[in-house]
């Protein structure tokens, strides 16, 4: 580590990196404990003064061997192993789950079951959201949104306790069916949520979306070219954020997506570059509005009579074969891969997680950042290392 | 004039220099309190309710308590003199301020009358010197911490510190032609009258402004958001006073809130008239209630700020200071020196004229090269 550069060799002044005036570049770690690493991610970071120029990330402290677990398990068991993997969107890890497994045994779901799960999962998607856009502006310096965030998440895992009991991880969507039928009152509790969350935009805009400050602290940082996100297999918000209209819900859709109307939002560097770190939180705050139209869509149609339980099949023993699924969680496409031998247990399963790509890209965009612009740009990835370490 | 409490100086010294520390420390005491008071009603919660019953009054002692029991850690690798000596001076930079604060008092005659613990000649002079002592005390503690996250913290604190002092001096500066002294009682005498006679409407509209520098150049100063630069909590862990705890943490944190109050009162000071009275109908409310509002009001709007933005980066903040805010003191300055020339009822009109007149040939003259930054390799 004991590398001596010429200071102006890394400003493009120096052809020769041992000139004159010596100076030797700072190592730091930023994490394990850190508050801006979202986790216990480590970044080892060489900075020349504020100037970083090369990150390394190091993964892998909250590994809890979430395959090896699930190949142990039925397939009904590993639901509380999804769970914990994106713990900030666990009804999307689920869902991804469960209709995994039923597109393995071929399983026909009722309705009503289709519609309470893109009705959970647009609500865990706003709720999500919210949790990424508020550490954001924290990591940005204020404060202030990130308790108003977190008021008003309560209230999604306070409807979430009515449903299932659970406020973080909750074990709702089963192979075939939902643990618990919604109780009496929680469509009128939602409406009542979304209008309320209808008058809170106005709110956000001023503090963060048109915020002076904020954006230029975030515009024109951590810019990730299309072709750069694309190269790198980045999803979800990362990808929207650089001009990439892909969103799996309308390009491949999957439980019943086809029949509610939303819009992709898409970055169009509003106020810097496609692709900046304030287009990837522009992406997520139109996304949580998306969110709640679909969720209207949802109510306004009404959801048919039945029970939730019922095509929950005794003991999950899917055919011999292989099945590749992918859905567009929070955070980016979650996909499983499970081989089964025909026994109750997979014989093998592989997660392909939105945010382990996403952090993949973290070398390339935070080279030649300043630091206070790397932890804005950790946080425009939004990471959670339950998902990233799995 | 310093006033004299008893016949012997050494003696009144001695007893000022207690007083002043003992309001310090009571004063910060209570801003801690009031900024979690404030952040929570910011925020749509609470803040501190339990300790003393009535809404958490007793929260900065029980933390203070708390803080004063906690083993106080020096790194192996630190160096303990610098380590040691940091907080101490960093504290002491911010109490000795005090010194040339005037309080209210009354006059052999009846009249209101500056009390002063040290009324210096070169007061204004000699707050802004002692003001800066405290980056002193930050570099110690970021050389001495060991701790590269400290070091990082310190060396944009020496940075962001020394850079503010300049247009903080230049638009005292403009304040004080009208005062016609350095010394802070005659700087509060000039403002007697009604609120028109402040200083922030002298000269309208440079002082004006000039306030705003003042005030801005003092939140950068006691390094809170939107400028905590040497902190940036969510950057650097927790800057210059990453490795401190217990007793040597709580000394900065006293700093922190003293700082505060006496940014607050300095301002009242020079820029809001000091202990007197809006309007002379009001005189009968003792000065030392208008000192203490004023203050108030000065406080509360700068731990607002903190609770309602986000923070800068370093290199905006340097910007923020040597393009916008050094150039706009030095017009403050060169508009407030001209119109201490004229007087009357043409001095308002010259004055808003100048004003554009002057912002905009400093806006022409250092407009931006704005060129597009280089492309990027992937």
């Amino acid at each position: 580590m004991e590398q001596i550069i010429h200071k102006d060799f890394y400003l493009g002044r120096l052809e020769d990196p041992g000139q004159e005036w010596l100076a030797q570049e700072l190592t730091i770690n930023m994490g394990p404990q850190h508050p801006s690493t979202h986790g216990v991610l480590r970044l080892e970071i060489d900075t020349d003064g504020e100037i970083v120029q090369k990150v390394v990330p190091h993964l892998g402290y909250l590994h809890r061997n979430f395959e090896k677990h699930a190949e142990n398990e039925n397939y009904q068991q590993v639901v509380p192993y999804t769970d914990r993997l994106d713990y900030l969107a666990a009804m999307s890890m689920d869902y991804g789950w469960v209709l995994t497994v039923e597109k393995l045994m071929g399983l026909q779901i009722s309705e009503r079951v289709l519609k309470l799960r893109i009705l959970f999962a647009e609500l865990q998607r706003i709720a999500s959201h919210m949790v990424a856009v508020c550490t954001f502006s924290n990591d940005a310096g204020s404060f202030t949104p990130f308790m108003w965030y977190f008021r008003d998440r309560e209230m999604i895992l306070d409807l979430f306790e009515m449903t299932c009991g659970g406020r973080l991880l909750y074990n709702f969507m089963w192979v075939g069916g939902l643990s618990h039928d919604i109780p009496e009152g929680f469509l009128e509790k939602t409406e009542r949520f979304l209008d309320y969350l209808d008058t809170r935009w106005p709110e956000y805009d001023r503090l963060m979306t048109d915020n002076h400050i904020f954006i230029e602290r975030t515009a024109n940082v951590g810019i990730l070219p299309a072709a750069v996100a694309l190269e790198y297999g980045c999803t979800g918000p990362m990808l929207r954020g650089s001009g990439v209209s892909w969103d799996l819900r309308r390009d491949e859709p999957y439980g019943g997506y086809e029949n509610f109307e939303f819009d992709v939002p898409v970055g169009s560097g509003a106020v810097g570059t496609v692709g900046d770190a304030w287009d990837r939180y522009w992406v997520r705050y139109e996304e949580m509005k998306q969110a709640s139209r679909i969720i209207r869509q949802i109510i306004k149609d009404g959801i048919p009579e039945g029970d939730v339980r019922a095509d929950v099949p005794r003991l999950v023993r899917p055919p011999k074969g292989e099945v590749y699924m992918r859905t567009e969680a929070p955070r980016g496409e979650l996909s499983f891969y499970i081989v089964s031998d025909g026994s109750p247990t997979p014989y093998r399963v592989r997660c392909r997680s939105g945010s382990f790509c996403n952090l993949s890209v973290i070398p390339e965009l935070a080279r030649g950042a300043m630091i206070a612009d790397l932890v804005l740009i950790l946080g425009s990835i939004d990471i959670v290392l339950g998902e990233v370490d799995r | 004039m310093t006033t004299l409490i008893t016949p012997w100086p050494l003696v009144d010294m001695v007893i000022w220099a207690v007083i002043i520390i003992v309001f310090f420390a009571l004063a910060a005491l209570i801003l801690t309190w009031a900024e979690r008071k404030i952040a929570g009603f910011m925020q749509d919660r609470l803040g501190p309710l339990a300790a003393g019953r009535y809404h958490g009054i007793l929260q900065p002692v029980a933390d203070a308590l708390k803080l004063l029991q906690k083993e106080d850690v020096v790194p192996l690798r630190a160096n303990p003199r610098l380590h040691l000596a940091a907080p101490a001076l960093v504290t002491a930079g911010a109490i000795s301020a005090m010194a040339v604060i005037p309080w209210w008092g009354i006059g052999p005659a009846g009249e209101q009358i500056g009390v002063v613990p040290a009324d210096l000649n070169i007061g204004i002079f000699y707050f802004l010197a002692i003001s800066s002592l405290g980056v002193i005390g930050i570099l110690m503690a970021g050389w001495g911490s060991a701790n590269k996250w400290s070091l990082l913290g310190a060396m944009r604190g020496a940075a962001q510190i020394v850079s503010y002092e300049i247009p903080v001096g230049i638009a005292a500066l403009a304040a004080l032609v009208y005062a016609q002294s350095l010394s802070t009682v005659d700087i509060v005498n000039s403002q007697a009258g009604n609120m028109f006679q402040w200083t922030l409407f002298k000269g309208f509209p440079f002082n004006f402004f000039g306030g705003a520098i003042f005030a801005l150049g003092a939140i950068a100063e006691g390094n809170r958001l939107p400028f905590d630069m040497p902190e940036s909590e969510s950057e650097l862990v927790a800057g210059f006073h990453t490795e401190y705890s217990g007793i040597r943490f709580a000394m900065f944190f006293l700093a922190e809130y003293g700082n505060l109050f006496v940014a607050g009162l300095i301002i009242t000071v020079v820029y809001l008239g000091g202990w007197y009275a809006p309007f002379p109908f009001l005189d009968f409310i003792p000065g030392v209630v208008w000192t203490a509002l004023k203050m108030t009001l000065v406080g509360v709007t700068i731990i607002a700020i903190r609770w309602a933005l986000p923070r800068l980066r370093v290199d905006q903040l340097m910007a923020l200071c040597w393009k916008y805010m050094i150039p706009l003191a030095l017009v403050c300055l060169f508009g407030a020196s001209l119109l201490a020339l004229i007087d009357g009822p043409a001095r308002t009109i010259t004055g808003v004229v100048l004003f554009v007149v002057l912002i905009g040939a400093v806006a022409l003259l250092g407009r931006e090269d704005r060129r597009p930054a280089p492309a990027k390799e992937y």
